[in-house]
């Protein structure tokens, strides 16, 4: 199953429509697709969509997942860094009004050369990508905390004694 | 009279990644009471047994939502009184930096793996108000901070 997701924050139809005739296109070829659109006011023809998912449903649909198709959201892409799944994302553009600025660009650009997650920068390379899904690189695993050196530099902070304790 | 708990975090974020992120960072907590305010109750099936307030989410381009975040935010302030508040942004964690100064906690900002060409703008703003302000991108540390210790992955 191809999950694909655009996050709550805001719908992103280039995305949802490029996936939608990918599967129209490929008919009984295609992968089973389910995907969750966002509050928009257009809806696929071809694929099982929702609108939003709460956080388990969410959780269960990325484990059901074979690969995730998404935006560039960095929860989106740590999710799937978390779970080992393989991600394509194509990223929101802000002249398109998909978003109010175009950190997305930036973010998948370093994104892509340190985790090995893929990325669609328009819809022809998606569906195109789309055609060898079964194949999409592993992203590098992220388990499900922060970097060791991380969590440390918080716990050295967090256990300085505070310079006037006052209990 | 006390006026915060030495051993009290109040781990602060927006939605989406900050969100995300901010859980991330749990392990550091441990030995720690938890207390969490974010900007949507769907989060709250997130983590177990924490105590969680739900604040507005705002931009600096909404001032009504951004009044209404900030009085919500100093009730909580008022009422659990952390130590420490630690955030990964954005407009809640800005504020509840400034707010948990004036009560004397220690604070923490994480700025988000997303912001990889400059710090977000509250980032920016956050950092003269975080005793521990972190970026997680070391081409954007700087020795007066932000500073680069590792990442949320």
């Amino acid at each position: 199953m191809i999950f694909v997701t655009v996050g709550a924050q805001m719908p992103f139809d280039r995305l949802i429509r490029a996936v939608d005739e990918w599967v129209k296109h490929r008919g009984s070829d295609a992968a089973d697709v389910f995907a969750q659109i966002g509050a928009s006011k257009w809806s696929p023809q071809h694929v099982e969509w929702v609108s939003f998912l709460d956080p388990p449903q969410f959780r269960r649909k990325y484990q059901e997942a074979d690969v995730i198709v998404a935006h560039a959201g960095t929860g989106t892409i740590l999710t799937a860094m978390e779970l080992g799944k393989p991600i394509l994302v194509m990223p929101r553009r802000a002249e398109l009004l998909e978003t109010r600025n175009d950190h997305q660009l930036a973010t998948v650009n370093r994104f892509e050369s340190i985790t090995g997650i893929s990325v669609a920068w328009n819809e022809d390379e998606l569906k195109k990508k789309l055609d060898t899904v079964d194949s999409l690189p592993v992203v590098s695993s992220a388990g499900r905390y922060a970097s060791a050196q991380l969590i440390d530099e918080l716990r050295q902070f967090l256990n300085l004694s505070p310079s006037h304790d006052d209990e | 009279m006390t006026l915060r708990s030495s051993k009290k975090i109040l781990a602060v974020s927006s939605g989406g990644g900050h969100w995300v992120e901010l859980l991330r960072l749990v392990p550091a907590f441990d030995g720690w009471e938890v207390v969490y305010a974010t900007v949507s109750e769907a989060y709250r099936s997130d983590i177990e047994n924490a105590r969680f307030h739900v604040v507005r989410d705002a931009t600096r381009w909404n001032w009504i939502r951004l009044v209404e975040l900030a009085v919500k935010l100093c009730w909580v302030m008022w009422s659990e009184r952390p130590g420490v508040v630690i955030t990964t942004g954005a407009a809640p964690g800005y504020f509840a930096l400034r707010l948990g100064k004036l009560i004397g906690a220690r604070t923490v900002w994480v700025d988000s793996v997303a912001n990889v060409e400059e710090l977000s703008m509250s980032g920016q703003m956050a950092g003269r108000y975080a005793d521990l302000w972190l970026t997680q991108w070391a081409h954007l540390a700087r020795s007066n901070g932000p500073h680069y210790k590792g990442r949320v992955f």
